[in-house]
């Protein structure tokens, strides 16, 4: 039993941060600035919640786990409940995210764990989703010098959320301290052509490291949660 | 009737004229036959033919209208993604509003055929000069009116779209056949949805009732004003735009939604409901107009609420919008090398 069995900790964690970042991406719904934008991100926010949805799925009832666990018990990185800001902290987020989520996904579907098929199937989608984000970082940052001040100051304020991406995860068959160079290369890179500076501030916040796998979030994320679970905690053992 | 061919002749007329800027070609009398004579035979209107000036602007007024409608209309279902209550309605109520930002889309292009752009559209939509359709100015209250949407909304849609389907200008007709199949799998949807929540918890049924009594009659209202105030009525119909006047939609729809209400265990709020034999349809009580013209004019419950959230989002995006047009002039006119320190 225990040799076939999904490593929870690890499906866990990387099925909270696909929900929440979908769920923020949700949040865009008739808010994009242009209608473009409102297909692209409510596609994102699908992928996304579709992996969401198979990752829970192994450990237990996604609904359970989705709706009725408190703040202390999500695991997701910090990084994907920051509030969606405008709409260059939207993409900042996206860009570090999905670079994250790409390198990580193509070393999973090359193993033979048993995230390889999963990750087979997500790694398509979230090459899409680091094109977009690139693409915007590059428009943003090398367009006016309003997009370039904005994409500039999205940047620095969620790097400090960014080292954690590289905690190890237990039970989860990847190299992430080794990833995180390659994540620095890829994303530095990005930024230089859209003319922004890779900041230099400190990529985790000061009190501790990957807080966020451990269940410690930042304020924001109880407000979510909250709004996110309240129809569901008000009619228990309901179906829908 | 050689129609086919007195079209095609007209089209090609309307070509040379075109071209020739100074040829006098222009026997509007010609055109004017041979455009009837093809909207007679049912042909299709393409944007290069010649059309009148009037079908060209009642056709840019209701797909304006129609596409302005998808883009608002995703604020009301939109209001409930971050509180859907399972994962999977949350999936699927995504899907749908992202598919409306689609039709959105369609319809802008459709409608930029005809000589207008999105942009103007929107403009219009954002100062008030172009409508929207009056039933997203009633608010989501609870989960279930996502549910009521999908079925008495998008049904409605659906009734009064189908024919568009046939519609005399090609453009709109082919939007709209792509439309519609997706209109129907989310009405579908939205049945599924009201069914869940009326065979669950008695909480849930009320739920599912109270949004039925709320939306059942705004869905009425958006086949339109009766036949005999119907201001562009005749035209249309006689241009082929519309295929069957409001009320023969609206009894249709009625006939429709009583047996589907009686499958998904919920009542329709109306005390004058009944078959009636003799007339092979459903006899219905009478729609409060008043209430219809408020709505349309500005008085709805949402109205405020709905433009205003397209306008911000429109304003609060323009910064976007022009660093993307920059960022492109840029790589056409090869001014900036990629990479290249700023400035």
């Amino acid at each position: 039993m225990t040799t076939t069995t999904v490593p929870t900790t690890a499906a866990l964690a990387l099925g909270d941060d696909a929900l929440v970042l979908s769920h923020r991406l949700g949040e865009w719904a008739g808010h994009a600035p242009v209608l473009e934008e409102e297909v692209a991100l409510a596609n994102i926010a699908l992928d996304l919640l579709g992996q969401a949805r198979v990752l829970l799925s192994l450990v237990g009832d996604e609904d359970e786990l989705a709706y009725l666990r408190e703040e202390r018990a999500f695991t997701n990185l910090q990084l994907v409940e920051q509030p969606n800001g405008d709409f260059a902290h939207t993409i900042a987020r996206q860009l570090y995210f999905s670079t994250y989520q790409h390198l990580l996904y193509a070393e999973l579907a090359a193993g033979d764990g048993p995230f390889a098929p999963l990750a087979a199937k997500a790694v398509k989608e979230v090459a899409y989703h680091r094109d977009h984000a690139e693409q915007w970082t590059l428009r943003l940052g090398d367009g006016t010098d309003i997009g370039h001040e904005r994409m500039q100051r999205a940047c620095e304020a969620l790097w400090r959320f960014t080292a954690e991406m590289f905690q190890p995860v237990q039970g989860l068959e990847a190299d992430l301290p080794g990833m995180e160079s390659a994540w620095l290369e890829s994303v530095g890179d990005i930024l230089r052509r859209a003319t922004l500076t890779v900041p230099e501030g400190p990529r985790s916040g000061a009190w501790t490291a990957g807080a966020g796998r451990q269940g410690l979030h930042t304020e924001p994320f109880g407000l979510m949660l909250a709004e996110m679970q309240h129809l569901h905690r008000s009619h228990p053992g309901a179906s829908w | 009737m050689a129609t086919a061919a007195a079209h095609d002749t007209a089209r090609t007329q309307a070509d040379e004229a075109r071209d020739g800027a100074d040829s006098t070609v222009g026997d509007t009398a010609a055109y004017e036959r041979a455009f009837d004579s093809a909207v007679a035979a049912d042909e299709r209107i393409e944007p290069r033919d010649w059309m009148p000036d009037a079908y060209r602007a009642t056709l840019v007024r209701q797909i304006a209208q129609h596409a302005h409608s998808e883009i608002i209309g995703m604020q009301p279902e939109a209001n409930w993604i971050t509180r859907a209550p399972s994962l999977r309605r949350k999936a699927i109520l995504m899907a749908k509003v992202q598919d409306e930002a689609g039709h959105g889309l369609y319809l802008y292009s459709a409608a930029e055929t005809l000589g207008t752009s999105r942009d103007e559209l929107l403009d219009k939509l954002h100062t008030g000069r172009q409508k929207y359709s009056s039933i997203f100015n009633y608010p989501t209250l609870t989960w279930a009116d996502v549910g009521a949407i999908g079925w008495l909304v998008d049904g409605a849609a659906i009734t009064n779209q189908v024919p568009l389907c046939r519609c005399s200008y090609g453009p709109y007709a082919r939007a709209m056949v792509r439309i519609c199949k997706e209109e129907s799998f989310h009405q579908r949807q939205g049945y599924e949805l009201l069914l869940a929540l009326s065979r669950g918890t008695p909480e849930q049924h009320a739920m599912a009732q109270d949004a039925v009594n709320r939306w059942w009659w705004p869905s009425l209202m958006m086949f339109g004003p009766p036949d005999d105030e119907s201001a562009h009525s005749a035209q249309s119909m006689a241009w082929k735009i519309k295929r069957h006047s409001n009320d023969e939609l609206r009894q249709r729809f009625v006939d429709i939604c009583v047996p589907q209400a009686e499958s998904l265990g919920l009542t329709l709020p109306d005390p004058d409901l009944k078959w009636n034999e003799e007339r092979g349809h459903h006899d219905f009580g009478p729609i409060d107009w008043t209430e219809f013209w408020d709505v349309l004019k500005g008085n709805g419950p949402c109205n405020e609420q709905r433009i205003t959230q397209r306008r911000q989002a429109h304003e609060e995006g323009a910064w976007v919008r022009e660093s993307a047009a920059a960022y492109a002039a840029k790589r056409t006119n090869g001014t900036t090398e990629t990479g290249a320190p700023r400035a």
